[in-house]
């Protein structure tokens, strides 16, 4: 397999488009020594991050865009999600666990996101948008143990 | 997603089935909500059996009738977490406010 890999998705933003995005993110990075239960965890950080934009970024406007940018290099995996929506004023606050603007939410897509990767960046500018960048490494990951789990 | 629900014992017993994210919270909540309004029920057992995925958005939904039911002195008993589900459920802290039981049997059972 080549070292290096690329891919990119842009989708209206519609809460629909959750699964698919989520499925089709973790089968890019399933190519390298990811094991099932890493797997899931990029299909949370996606959920959560695609959900932000859709709900917060956009209101839940239907017509507006989000995208989906993923690079492998080597052992390495990189995400960015990314929305041309209504930003983040106070990106501390906004990622403090609980720290929610609306009622009936834990709080938590940021908590997640942090958890399951080794990086997180968020870059947001009040009415342009928000970037959401993640790293994972499937370094530590033998052939075998991804096989078997 | 798909959901079921039946009541034994004073519990409502909702099976869901699929992926719980932010397309059916929705629709999850307010059925959720109608069942609670309606049924003379005081505690709740979700059976996660037959969920693969589910993320901080189908949590916010349990988060949300835990409050309601424990209000009035129910409980919350959660059911067939997979791994990954109960990866999500013991990071959110709601495995540590609810009841879980490998199976919805082994729960009604011992709920008082
Ligand atoms: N793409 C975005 N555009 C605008 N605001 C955002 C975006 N992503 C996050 N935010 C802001 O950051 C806050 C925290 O996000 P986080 O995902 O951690 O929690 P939440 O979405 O409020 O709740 P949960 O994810 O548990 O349902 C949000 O409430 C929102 O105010
Ligand atoms: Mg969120």
């Amino acid at each position: 397999m080549a070292t290096s890999n690329q891919l990119t998705i842009e989708f209206s933003s519609l809460s629909e488009n959750l699964s698919f995005a989520r499925v089709a993110v973790a089968a890019f990075a399933s190519q390298i020594n990811f094991t099932m239960h890493e797997l899931e965890e990029i299909k949370v950080m996606v959920s959560e991050a695609v959900s932000n934009s859709i709900t917060h970024g956009y209101n839940n406007s239907p017509d507006e865009k989000v995208k989906i940018n993923a690079v492998i290099q080597g052992q390495n995996f990189h995400l960015e999600i990314e929305d041309y929506g209504c930003g983040i004023e106070d990106i501390e606050q906004a990622m403090e666990p609980a720290y929610s603007t609306s009622e009936e939410r834990m709080g938590l897509g940021f908590v997640f996101m942090q958890s399951f990767s080794e990086y997180m960046n968020i870059d947001s500018v009040p009415e342009k948008g928000t970037k959401v960048t993640l790293s994972k490494s499937a370094a530590s990951n033998t052939e075998k143990n991804y096989v078997t789990n | 997603m798909q959901l079921h629900t039946s009541i034994e014992n004073h519990t409502l017993v909702i099976n869901l089935y699929g992926d719980i994210d932010m397309s059916v919270t929705e629709n999850l909540r307010s059925t959720l909500e109608e069942k609670l309004d309606n049924e003379p029920v005081s505690n709740l057992l979700i059976d996660l059996s037959n969920v693969e995925f589910i993320d901080s958005s189908g949590l916010g939904v349990i988060l949300g009738r835990y409050n309601r039911i424990t209000r009035s002195g129910g409980k919350v008993i959660l059911t067939g977490l997979k791994p990954q589900v109960r990866n999500v459920m013991e990071l959110s802290g709601l495995l540590r406010i609810m009841e879980e039981y490998s199976s919805t049997g082994e729960a009604l059972s011992n709920i008082s």
